[in-house]
């Protein structure tokens, strides 16, 4: 069997970006156990019994409030998100099902919501939220991030409902099956391939973000993780083993959730992509 | 169980008319199949039944109750959808059961009438498969199935058999007319194959460019059309179309000139005078080799197709009309002869320049 050059060149490649992706966050994880002075000696090795300590973990938990920001990550991520999932694909089946005044101009306004970055708006969000009195609170942040996730939400979601054959649903109408069991019943169990997809691509960029909870919520024990690990960066000093130990933390769940939907990821990339 | 009555059905998209002024009357227990090319309406006309669509005017009853603001599940119809529409993501009792949960039907009565309705169907074994391990005759069994179960007053088929293949199509026919007999309920129809209309209607109705041609018993249909549509649509071969003349008018009888030849046919009083321009349709079983009192037609043989049991013959006549005989299987016709096909005038069918049927006895 002979390989065509062609495909050796697309693996190399391959090859090549995965390293460029996945060595930061080896990067991270090695050296997160590893001495100071060792990280900086050798960043590349891997620790062994000399260079092996946990005292970057220990750090944090002692000296931060770590469980605390973890939490509030936690909860404006999934919160966030069930409600990016659920607002999205009820608005999606709702563009896409029925027919009425204003439908392609709320189309076209969510569209722009795709194309310019939340962050233009960033002094206005926050005269906005000490209007509310909502600085400091999670609640701030969760609302950006709803707002921020859900026109490329429902704009998959949309795409995939489309492809759902309008015979199933009045199939469904004929059963007698309320217009919301159709939504729950049918419609979602099959675009869930398309909800793991909308899932990941919202919670990466909520999980990560420092510039909101910097902005809006930056005290009161209401910082999230990201925000937590500054704490050990100081303008001269740099508590390196604390940072990239929660770092590493902080990357764990990210990780986990996206395990659990890659097997759906895959699915719902591809099945976007072909049709 | 309840007979369905149209009353000025119309429906636009727009400003396109995709229906205008449909009045019809579907009796308690009858099947009523709807027939006509794409875009006549026919699936238009059926979902305005089934409540998928509203109508922009006329009425719709279904036993004694307007149902124009009636949603689907309230009308006591069933729907078999083209596509089959099965719930992919349930197994075969589940799709089967899954309406049945919702009119707060219990446990055991749901379970009892998927049971039976597996039963009649031969679906038993299948119940814990989902739809895409089926087959496509499975997959349609079970779409009726599910409507089965509903124990509607009416069942409406969306061309249920177009996804199948061939043999099946003529198996699931013969299943769906049983199924019509052992349940006697009312059943609606949609297909734009004029076999499936023939063998399983009591009643035809044809539709053409949104409005109803012809409504009537299939044999009625084929032995009387009403016009040059319904006369070309039902049968198979279509029926020869040959443009003549009226020569004679003597009361209700009237001679005809067409082909080179000349019949004499009934024609309703005042209904054409000498001169005028009709058509003699002809359908090509009716044409024979030889016969006494007939009119001959005489031209080449273009092609023959032998079927077996029959052949057709498709020859061009003197006056350059093109037309089909069905010959008997064993005929000696060879492409580039001559030929010659004896029709009884009382084969004859023969339409106005508006296209409407002249015969006696045609309203």
């Amino acid at each position: 069997m002979t390989v065509r050059p062609g495909r050796i060149a697309v693996h190399i490649a391959l090859i090549l970006y995965t390293i460029l992706a996945l060595g930061p966050i080896l990067l991270i994880l090695i050296n997160a156990f590893k001495t100071r002075r060792a990280i900086f000696a050798d960043p590349l090795g891997l620790p062994n019994g000399q260079t092996f300590t946990t005292i970057g973990f220990d750090r944090v938990f002692a000296n931060s409030d770590f469980g605390l920001y973890f939490l509030n990550s936690l909860t404006v991520t999934v919160v966030s998100l069930v409600l990016i999932v659920l607002i999205g694909a009820m608005a999606a089946w709702a563009l896409t099902e029925y027919r009425f005044r204003g439908n392609t101009l709320i189309g076209l306004y969510l569209a722009v919501g795709i194309m310019v970055p939340i962050r233009l708006g960033s002094v206005s969000i926050l005269r906005m939220m000490v209007e509310l009195d909502l600085v400091n609170t999670l609640t701030a942040l969760i609302l950006v991030y709803v707002a921020q996730g859900l026109p490329l939400a429902i704009l998959i979601l949309g795409e995939f409902i489309q492809q759902i054959p309008k015979d199933l649903r009045d199939a469904a109408r004929c059963d007698g099956v309320s217009e919301y069991r159709i939504f729950g019943s049918i419609i979602l169990p099959l675009i869930s391939p398309a909800i793991a997809t909308v899932a990941v691509f919202t919670m990466v960029p909520v999980w990560n973000d420092l510039w909101f909870p910097l902005i809006l919520a930056p005290g009161d024990g209401k910082q999230t993780i990201t925000l937590g690990v500054q704490q050990f960066i100081g303008q001269y000093v740099t508590d390196w083993n604390a940072v990239l130990a929660s770092l590493t933390l902080a990357v764990a769940p990210v990780l986990v959730l996206y395990l659990l939907f890659s097997r759906y990821l895959v699915r719902g990339l591809t099945a976007g992509a072909v049709k | 169980m309840a007979d369905v009555s149209l009353h000025g059905v119309a429906k636009s998209f727009g400003a396109t008319e995709i229906l205008r002024d449909i009045n019809l009357s579907v009796e308690d227990g009858e099947f009523v199949v709807f027939v006509g090319p794409s875009g006549c309406g026919k699936s238009t006309l059926l979902r305005i039944i089934a409540g998928l669509e509203t109508v922009s005017g006329g009425e719709i009853r279904i036993g004694s109750r307007r149902v124009n603001e009636l949603p689907p599940a309230d009308r006591k119809i069933a729907m078999v959808f083209q596509s089959y529409a099965l719930y992919p993501h349930m197994t075969v009792f589940k799709n089967m059961a899954f309406g049945l949960k919702f009119a707060k039907t219990d446990k055991g009565e749901v379970d009892r009438r998927v049971r039976q309705a597996a039963e009649i169907l031969k679906l038993t074994p299948l119940l814990d498969r989902k739809p895409r391990e089926l087959s496509g005759g499975q997959r349609q069994r079970v779409a009726i199935g599910r409507a089965i179960v509903r124990n509607p007053s009416v069942f409406l088929f969306d061309e249920p058999l177009s996804n199948l293949d061939a043999a099946l199509r003529v198996n699931t026919r013969l299943e769906i007319a049983k199924l019509h007999r052992d349940l006697g309920a009312t059943m609606i129809y949609v297909t734009h194959d004029q076999v499936e209309a023939m063998t399983l209607a009591s009643k035809i109705v044809v539709l053409n460019q949104g409005r109803i041609e012809q409504v009537g018993a299939p044999l009625e249909l084929y032995r009387s059309p009403r016009n040059l549509f319904v006369a070309g649509f039902i049968g198979s071969p279509r029926m020869n179309f040959i443009k003549g003349q009226v020569l004679r008018v003597n009361g209700t009888g009237a001679i005809l000139g067409f082909a080179g030849t000349e019949a004499a046919v009934e024609v309703r009083p005042d209904s054409v005078k000498p001169g005028d321009t009709v058509t003699v349709g002809i359908r090509p079983e009716h044409m024979t080799e030889g016969g006494a009192e007939t009119a001959s037609l005489r031209g080449t043989i273009d092609a023959v197709e032998q079927l077996g049991e029959s052949s057709y013959v498709y020859m061009k006549l003197a006056s350059g009309d093109d037309v089909i005989v069905r010959a008997p299987g064993e005929t000696d016709a060879t492409p580039g002869g001559a030929y010659t096909a004896h029709v009884p005038s009382r084969a004859l069918h023969v339409f106005d320049a508006a296209g409407m049927s002249v015969l006696a006895g045609r309203a």
